[in-house]
């Protein structure tokens, strides 16, 4: 067992168990905080991929920004103080439970044969990081105009939601 | 290491996701399943990126965390407004499409 | 002869019906230009008629052509087409210049009448669909025309629909017209599975070569025929159908004088002509001339102890179409059509002269009420006059010619037909005479009120009564002076089958004559030593008087055995059973099934999102389960 591997191991235990807590605790102050722990173990899984880049950009953007935006409106809207009692039908609950068992199940089992297929492992599997200027080559060569869609999406969610927010007011008024 | 190792543990986390979107009725933290199993999926683009020795997967991924901080955006602002009209988020009170 | 013009003459009456049908709301307040346009229609009509006559009189061959295909099927088709030869430019006349007459009549008759847009519309209709009746080559087409011309006769019966009587009248000449239709369908139909065609020219050449299915054995033609037949019998009124053309009267007397005297009914004798060729193949005639002389026997009989003016003039008609049916049923086609045409002038004329009467009577219509009339209306009475003298056979008037024609084909064909003949020409004679004597001499029994008003009709009434009445009276002399030998019938002698059933008359001609004169005379004497001072009584004597005042009590009889078993088995069976216990129950089984499933599946739209999303990864797992385990 090398060093990946146990690294691997102690970042998807943690990432699995920020899951659990995810969606376990009540409080959803717990829950995001639980989440960034996820975030970041994640973000090491990728480093141990070579992929340094995404690692950055994981923890920049969702560890930044997303999950400060998400304890920004739990903070706002005071949720802390909602009562979260009895959620769901305890049947529902069952079945919900049984549904993600049989999912898991079929998951395992799609990503053991997919990784058996994998003929090309030995051969082009490389442990060289892929660099920052590499990512760039691409996106700023043959991905062009896929980044600049992204701009637009964007730029659309900026609009959606200054207009949402607008119309509140007007409604106040 | 092999490839089955990390798309067994997306698969796992991808899984919590959808159990959390269906058993909690909080809408936040619906959202932050939603959030879990997007990155349940990058985890699965990189890993097999890298075993294919391609750097394509990573672009994806980048592509799905722009997606993602849109979809937040909006949809937080969404839940904001939601809010303000019924004090409460929770779904299974917000059953009907009329505010 | 052009199509054009063919084509002008009958879109005509079609424009008229358009224009006032649609824009009738714009006109209602201007009568002149509603009436205007409605007669202005017709008059074109009138013309290319004129037109298509003189050209069909120096042809040898009759215009026939198709306008164009109007169903087109694997083994057969069915074309819109025109077929004009004498027959039918003789038809056209009458039903054009008759007609015309009447659209002018009605112009001061209608007067002030809340519908008038409304029934000049109808009466155009009604032209056109009359037209198309005689225009057509082919069955399909003379059907059309024929329905046509019994939904405008229901619709103008039943015209004034406030009145319970009138819409009662319609229904009745519509339900009793059916089943007429429907026996001139199932013929139409058995010529059609026996020739593959319905055109006239195509089924006379092959019945005449006997080149068709017998699907009825050698009796094809038989069934055929009498079946055509009891379509006859409906529209032109014949036993056992004639109920309905009594109570039509409750239409306005113009469309009285137009449909249920001069034009539609005499469609049954003009459809009987048209099929010469299978009458004569067939041999059927004599059930149709026994029929038609036992209607004309029997409705004379009626019509001697009515009251009703515009009934009297009804039984009247009725009892004459029995004379066509005699004249076309003997063979005499060419006499049978004379009668047809003396006959639409005379009887539309006395029509119209009772309606006004009817108009200056403040639409009294019953003539004990009436009496002494001739000072006060004049004119109406020298018309009124002329109609009866050409009906009651008066000699050298219309109806002597023809009349006697009949009878004598008749004589040639039996002897008791012509004898029963003779004697519903003696009653016919007796129950005019009996109509005018009561009518416009002695004392006036006019109620004083109704007397104060008393006047003679406007202009636009009365103008069209007069140029009636020189036909009328003349038409006899003008084409029917020799017989057998006429102008009428040379004129007619190239149509289809009019040759081939020609009775050779028996006996001399002039005898023949003479006899009928002197029983139309004497019919004449004896109402006038009747009824010259003497109101018909209120009230009948003994027995048989009873049983004629009340028409032999045949809409009784119909009644009890027909029309109430049919009602209540409708009732009950129909109604009660099959459409409230099997239909409305299949009904609401199924709605109140889907009603319980619609309930039960009601609960899956519970509106909250996570039952929702269950099921879409209930639906996500099924479909995995299935690629990655069983595909």
């Amino acid at each position: 067992m090398n060093a990946e591997m146990i690294l691997f191991f102690i970042f998807g235990a943690v990432a699995l168990i920020g899951a659990i807590a995810v969606i376990s605790f009540r409080h959803p102050i717990y829950s995001a905080l639980s989440l960034i722990v996820t975030f970041f173990a994640q973000a090491g899984l990728f480093v141990l991929l070579g992929a340094h880049f995404v690692a950055a950009v994981q923890v920049i953007v969702y560890a930044g920004a997303i999950m400060v935006l998400f304890l920004f409106v739990i903070m706002l809207l005071n949720l802390g103080t909602l009562s979260a009692k009895g959620a769901l039908t305890g049947k529902l609950k069952g079945v919900a439970i049984v549904l993600g068992i049989l999912l898991a199940v079929q998951g395992i089992y799609i990503a053991v044969k997919a990784g058996n297929n994998t003929a090309l492992e030995s051969a082009q599997a490389s442990t060289e990081p892929v660099t920052t200027y590499k990512i760039g080559e691409l996106l700023f060569k043959d991905y062009l105009l896929p980044f600049e869609v992204t701009s637009l999406i964007l730029l659309a969610a900026l609009i959606g939601v200054i207009v949402l927010v607008k119309r509140d007011k007007q409604i106040e008024n | 290491m092999s490839l089955e190792y990390y798309l067994v543990l997306s698969a796992l986390l991808f899984t919590i996701g959808v159990i959390g979107v269906l058993i909690r009725r909080n809408a936040i933290i619906i959202f932050m399943c939603i959030e879990l199993m997007l990155n349940a999926a990058n985890l699965a683009f990189v890993a097999i990126s890298r075993d294919l020795g391609q750097v394509e997967g990573q672009l994806f991924v980048f592509f799905v965390m722009a997606v993602a901080a849109a979809e937040v955006a909006i949809g937080l602002a969404i839940i904001v407004s939601v809010f303000k009209h019924r004090e409460t988020i929770n779904v299974d009170e917000v059953n009907s499409l009329k505010g | 002869m052009s199509k054009g013009l063919i084509i002008v003459l009958l879109i005509s009456p079609l424009v008229g019906f358009l224009i006032n049908g649609l824009f009738g709301k714009w006109l209602k307040g201007n009568e002149k230009l509603s009436g205007g346009i409605g007669a202005l229609t017709v008059l074109i009509s009138l013309i290319c008629s004129i037109i298509a006559f003189s050209h069909i009189q120096g042809s040898e061959k009759p215009f026939n052509e198709v306008l164009y295909s109007w169903i087109a099927g694997e083994s057969f088709s069915f074309n819109i087409g025109f077929h004009v030869d004498a027959l039918t430019t003789v038809m056209l006349l009458v039903i054009t210049g008759v007609g015309f007459l009447i659209h002018v009549y009605s112009i001061g008759y209608m007067h002030g009448d809340e519908g008038y847009t409304r029934y000049f519309a109808y009466l155009n209709l009604f032209v056109f669909a009359m037209l198309i009746l005689v225009l057509g080559n082919n069955y399909l087409m003379m059907f059309v025309g024929w329905e046509g011309v019994g939904l405008c006769s229901y619709l103008l019966i039943g015209f004034w629909y406030e009145k319970q009587s009138a819409t009662d009248a319609g229904k009745k000449a519509f339900i009793v017209n059916r089943i007429g239709d429907f026996g001139f369908l199932l013929g139409m139909f058995t010529l059609f599975a026996a020739f593959g065609s319905l055109d006239f020219v195509s089924i006379f050449d092959n019945a005449e070569a006997g080149t068709f299915k017998q699907i009825f054995g050698a009796s094809t033609l038989v069934i055929a025929t009498l079946l055509l037949f009891v379509g006859a019998i409906g529209k032109s009124a014949q036993i056992p159908l004639y109920v309905w053309l009594p109570d039509a009267m409750e239409g306005p007397t113009p469309v009285s004088a137009l449909i249920h005297a001069a034009t539609m009914v005499t469609a049954g004798v003009y459809m009987i002509a048209r099929s010469a060729v299978l009458y004569n193949l067939a041999h059927t005639g004599q059930i149709v001339a026994w029929i038609g002389v036992l209607t004309a026997l029997f409705a004379a009989i009626i019509a001697l102890k009515q009251n009703d003016i515009k009934r009297i003039l009804a039984y009247s008609t009725v009892s004459q179409l029995g004379y066509m049916f005699v004249g076309v049923g003997v063979g005499a086609y060419a006499s049978g059509i004379f009668h047809l045409v003396t006959h639409a002038f005379f009887k539309g004329l006395m029509f119209l002269t009772a309606g006004s009467v009817m108009h200056a009577m403040a639409n009294e219509l019953d003539i004990r009420k009436m009496g002494g009339l001739r000072n006060k209306l004049p004119i109406t009475h020298a018309t009124f006059l002329v109609g009866a003298l050409a009906i009651a056979g008066a000699p050298f008037l219309s109806g002597f010619w023809s009349k006697d024609e009949i009878l004598h084909s008749a004589w040639g064909s039996s002897k008791i037909i012509y004898i029963i003949g003779l004697a519903t020409a003696f009653l016919t004679a007796f129950y005019m005479f009996r109509l005018i004597f009561v009518t416009f001499y002695g004392k006036s029994r006019v109620e004083p009120e109704v007397a104060s008003h008393l006047h003679e009709s406007p202009a636009v009434m009365w103008v069209p009564l007069a140029i009636l009445a020189v036909p009328s009276a003349l038409i006899g002399l003008l084409l029917g002076v020799g017989g057998h030998n006429s102008w009428f019938h040379h004129f007619t002698e190239k149509v289809a089958g009019f040759k081939g059933g020609h009775v050779e008359a028996s006996g001399n001609i002039v005898l023949f004559m003479v006899i009928s004169m002197i029983v139309g005379i004497a019919g004449i004497t004896y109402a006038w030593t009747r009824y010259k001072n003497r109101v018909p009584s209120a009230e009948p004597t003994n027995a048989l008087q009873k049983l004629v005042a009340n028409k032999f009590y045949v809409d009784e009889i119909y009644n009890t055995f027909i029309v109430q078993p049919i009602k209540n088995a409708s009732h009950f069976l129909l109604w009660k059973l099959f459409d409230v216990g099997i239909i409305d129950g299949i009904v609401n089984s199924v709605a109140a099934l889907i009603r319980v499933i619609g309930g039960t599946l009601r609960r899956l739209q519970t509106g909250l999102v996570q039952v929702y999303i269950v099921s879409m990864v209930i639906g996500i797992v099924l479909f995995l389960a299935y690629y990655l385990f069983f595909a």
